[in-house]
C-alpha cells in the first residue's frame, strides 16, 4: 500500500527525523491559509498523487507569494497529473501540500526496500540524488553505495556513518544522517514496509540534513497489524474498477485488449492472457477469482469484466484444484442472466469435477462455448471477437 | 525415489482443526498420505479425523516421530508455527498459508539458514510424490507416478504442467510448489539440485513467472549444475509493468524481472523455454524423445 508525501512526512517527524513544516490541504482557500500559518516568502506548493516524477509533469512548485500558492491550488485541484511513474490518464489530485522552503546545498539520494535475492532490507545511498537517479543506478552503478541490515542484529549506527562518510559528508552532518539511517530502519521495521526513499535527501544551506521527499509504501500483508497505517488507505489513487474487486476479493487489473478474461489463480490468469495474445487476441484485463471462488465472486467478477465497453468476449479458464468446476458452472449460470452477458462466453474448465461443470453448462441451455482444451479456448476467444469486427 | 517426501514420511498437521487443515487433511490420508498427528494449543489430548492432537509440535514429535509438517494456521501466527516446528526438529516444514508479512518471511528464513530444516512455501499449494504422499491443497487425482520433476512459483499453473504430462503418460517424480511470495523458504536452485540428485527424475520443467529474480538465478544455476533436461514456462508476458512508486525497487532489481529477461537467461543457459501454456507437454516430448 503507497502513502502520500504528507503521509510519510507525518511518519518521518514522530520517528524525529527532519521533515518541513508542512500542511496538506484540500481546497485553495485552505492552500493560503495553510502558507500563512507556515509564514515567511517562499512556500513549495506540491500535488499529493501516489507517483514519482511529479516535479517534472509540474505537480511541485516553488513560490514566492499567497497569489502564486492559491493559483497552484486552483489548477491543480481536481485534476490529474500525468508523469512517468502514471498510466496516460494520470492519477487523481485532492490534495496539496504547502511546504516551508528549504535552501538546497547538496541533493543526495537515500532509499531502502527489501532485496528480494538477498533476503535483507537493503539501504542504498548516493551523492546523486534528484530526478535522475534510475539513470545513474544504470549508467554508474558503482555510485550507489548499499548497506545490508542483519535480520537478527538490526540496523547499526557504523553502517550509518560509512554511508555518511562515503556521501562526502562532514562534521554534525555525520551524527545528523547517522540518526536519521537509524530512524528510517526503525520505522522500517516497526511500520512494515516494502519501500522507503528519500529524493531528494538534502544538505541544506545551514548544512543541516533534511528529507526533501518523503516516499513510503507499506507491505499489504501486515496491514492487520499496522492500524494506523491502514487508515491512510486512499483509494482514489487506485482504479476503481480494482478497488471494487478487491473489495470482494477479486484481484482485478484493467488492461486496453478486448477478450476479458476471468482464471483461478494468478500465475494461470497471466498464463492465459500470454496464449491469448499468441493466438492474436488482446486481453482486456487481469482477473484472479481466487483459490475460494463461490457463486457471488463469479457474478461480481462478470460484473466488473463488463464493466469495460471494450470487452467482445470473455474467455474463463478454471483449473479446478480446491475449487470445484460445478460449482463455478452454476456461478456462471447464474451471471450470464442476472447481468444479461451479450457477448460470447468461452468456457474451459480442468480438474475438480470439470466434466460435471461442462455437463452443468451444456444444459442450462444457454449461449456458452465449453472449450475442448486450454488452446481451444484462446483460439476460440479469438475467433468469437474477430467474428465481430 | 523422489525428493522430499515418499511414502513413509510421516506427516503432522499444524491448524489440523481449522477448516483448510480438516479439509486438506481428510483429502491427504485419502491419498495414502501417513498423517501421523495434528497440533492446536488448548486441543491435546483429542482427537480429530482419527488422528492425536497435541498442543505443542515438541510433544507430538516426541510422541509419533513425525519429520514433517504441514501448516495452515493464518497468516499473523506463521511466523510462531513455522520457527516452533523447526525447534521441535522437524526437517520439512510445508507452509500453504497465504499472507504471512514479507518482514515476517525474512526473519524465518534468516532463521531457517541456519539449521538443517527446509521451508517450502509459503502461500504454495505444497507437494507431491504422485501415488505415494501428498502434502498440501494440490487435486491428487491429476497427477500420475512417473519420471517429471516439477518445480513452480503457482498453484494452478503447476496443476496445467502436470495435467499435461500426466495426459502424455509421463508422470511425475515430485512437484514441489515453492509458492509466490517475495522471500520463499525454497528457491528454484534448492529443489532443482534435489531434482538433478534423484535418480527417478529424468527431466524438469520449471515454471515461473514476472518480478524478482529467482528464475535468473535458476538459469545461472542450471548451467553449471544440471544436467538433465530442463524445460521451463514463464508467465507474465503481457503483464503491464504496472504504477511504480519511486526508484529504489527498480534499482535493486537492476532491470531485471521482465518475462523477457527470464527467457532470456533460461535460454543462455541451455534450458529450453515454452512460450504457449498450452505446450509444456509438447516441448517436454520433443526435448527427451519421449513418446
Amino acid at each position: 500500500m503507497n502513502l502520500h508525501e504528507y503521509q510519510a512526512k507525518e511518519l518521518f517527524a514522530d520517528y524525529g527525523l527532519p521533515v518541513s513544516v508542512g500542511h496538506a490541504v484540500d481546497t485553495a482557500d485552505e492552500a493560503v491559509a495553510a502558507a500563512e500559518e507556515i509564514g515567511g516568502e517562499r512556500w513549495v506548493v506540491k500535488v499529493q498523487v501516489h507517483a514519482g516524477g511529479r516535479g517534472k509533469a509540474g505537480g511541485v512548485k516553488l513560490v514566492n507569494s499567497l497569489d502564486e500558492v492559491r493559483a497552484f491550488a486552483d489548477n491543480w485541484i481536481g485534476k490529474n497529473l500525468v508523469t512517468v511513474q502514471t498510466d496516460e490518464h494520470g492519477q487523481p489530485v485532492s490534495k496539496i501540500y504547502v511546504e516551508a522552503c528549504a535552501d538546497i546545498d547538496r541533493e543526495l539520494y537515500l532509499g531502502a526496500v527489501i532485496d528480494r535475492s538477498a533476503r535483507r532490507v537493503v539501504f542504498m545511498a548516493s551523492t546523486e540524488g534528484g530526478v535522475e537517479i534510475e539513470k545513474v543506478a544504470e549508467e554508474t552503478p558503482e555510485k550507489i553505495l548499499r548497506v545490508t541490515i542483519d535480520p537478527f542484529v538490526g540496523a547499526l549506527p557504523y553502517q550509518g556513518r560509512e554511508l555518511a562518510f562515503r556521501l562526502g559528508l562532514e562534521g554534525t552532518q555525520v551524527s545528523q544522517f547517522t540518526n536519521l539511517f537509524m530512524g528510517l530502519a526503525k520505522l522500517f521495521e516497526e511500520l512494515d514496509c516494502s519501500l522507503l526513499e528519500i529524493n531528494p535527501l538534502i544538505v541544506t544551506g545551514e548544512g543541516n540534513i533534511h528529507c526533501l521527499d518523503a516516499k513510503v509504501s507499506i507491505d499489504g500483508n501486515a496491514l492487520y497489524r499496522q492500524k494506523r497505517i491502514s487508515e491512510m488507505h486512499d483509494p482514489s489513487q487506485e482504479d476503481q474498477r480494482e478497488v471494487e474487486a478487491a473489495a470482494h476479493d477479486l484481484n482485478y487489473v484493467a488492461l486496453d485488449g478486448n477478450i476479458g478474461c476471468m482464471v483461478n489463480g494468478a500465475g494461470l490468469a497471466m498464463g492465459t492472457m500470454d496464449l491469448v495474445k499468441i493466438h492474436g487476441g488482446n486481453p482486456a484485463n487481469f482477473l484472479d477469482v481466487g483459490g475460494g471462488a463461490n457463486k457471488e465472486a463469479v457474478a461480481e467478477a462478470f460484473k466488473i469484466i463488463l464493466s469495460d465497453s471494450n470487452v467482445k468476449a470473455v474467455l474463463i479458464n478454471i483449473f479446478g484444484g480446491i475449487v470445484s468446476c460445478a460449482t463455478i458452472a452454476e456461478g456462471i449460470i447464474g451471471a450470464v442472466e442476472e447481468v444479461g452477458v451479450r457477448v460470447p462466453v468461452i468456457v474451459r474448465f480442468e480438474g475438480n469435477n470439470a466434466k460435471l461443470g461442462r455437463e452443468t453448462l451444456a444444459a442450462s441451455g444457454l449461449n456458452i462455448i465449453a472449450a475442448k482444451s486450454l488452446n481451444d479456448a484462446a483460439i476460440s476467444a479469438v475467433a468469437a471477437v474477430g467474428e465481430q469486427t | 525415489m523422489s525428493i522430499l517426501i515418499d511414502k513413509n514420511t510421516q506427516v503432522l498437521c499444524q491448524g489440523l482443526t481449522g477448516s483448510q487443515g480438516t479439509l486438506h487433511t481428510r483429502q491427504a490420508i485419502e491419498y495414502g498420505t501417513q498423517m501421523v498427528a495434528g497440533v492446536t494449543p488448548n486441543k491435546g489430548g483429542s482427537e480429530h479425523l482419527g488422528l492425536p492432537v497435541f498442543d505443542t509440535v515438541q510433544e507430538a514429535v516426541a510422541v509419533t516421530g513425525a519429520t514433517t509438517s504441514v501448516i495452515y494456521v493464518p497468516a499473523p501466527f506463521c511466523k510462531d508455527s513455522i520457527l516452533e516446528a523447526v525447534d521441535a526438529g522437524i526437517t520439512l516444514v510445508v507452509c500453504i498459508s497465504e499472507g504471512i508479512p514479507t518482514l515476517d518471511m525474512l526473519l524465518i528464513k534468516a532463521k531457517l539458514d541456519t539449521t538443517s530444516a527446509r521451508l517450502v512455501g509459503p502461500n504454495c499449494p505444497g507437494v507431491i510424490t504422485p501415488g505415494e504422499c501428498k502434502i498440501g491443497i494440490m487435486p491428487g487425482e491429476i497427477h500420475l507416478p512417473g519420471k517429471v520433476g516439477i518445480v513452480s512459483r503457482s498453484g494452478t499453473l503447476t496443476y496445467e504442467a502436470v495435467k499435461q504430462t500426466t495426459d502424455r503418460g509421463f508422470g511425475q517424480s515430485t512437484c514441489v510448489g515453492i509458492g509466490g511470495d517475495p522471500i520463499p523458504g525454497s528457491h528454484f536452485i534448492d529443489i532443482l539440485g534435489l531434482f538433478e540428485a534423484d535418480s527417478s527424475t529424468e527431466a524438469i520443467v520449471m515454471v515461473g513467472e514476472i518480478g524478482g529474480t529467482a528464475e535468473e538465478e535458476a538459469a545461472e544455476f542450471i548451467q553449471s549444475n544440471v544436467s538433465k533436461p530442463v524445460v521451463a514456462y514463464i508467465a507474465g508476458v503481457t503483464a503491464p509493468a504496472g504504477k511504480r512508486m519511486g526508484h529504489a525497487g527498480a534499482i535493486i532489481a537492476g532491470g531485471k524481472g521482465t518475462a523477457a529477461d527470464k527467457f532470456a537467461a533460461l535460454e543462455a543457459a541451455g534450458v529450453r523455454t515454452v512460450k504457449s501454456l498450452a505446450q509444456i507437454g509438447d516441448v517436454l516430448a520433443e526435448v527427451t524423445g519421449w513418446s
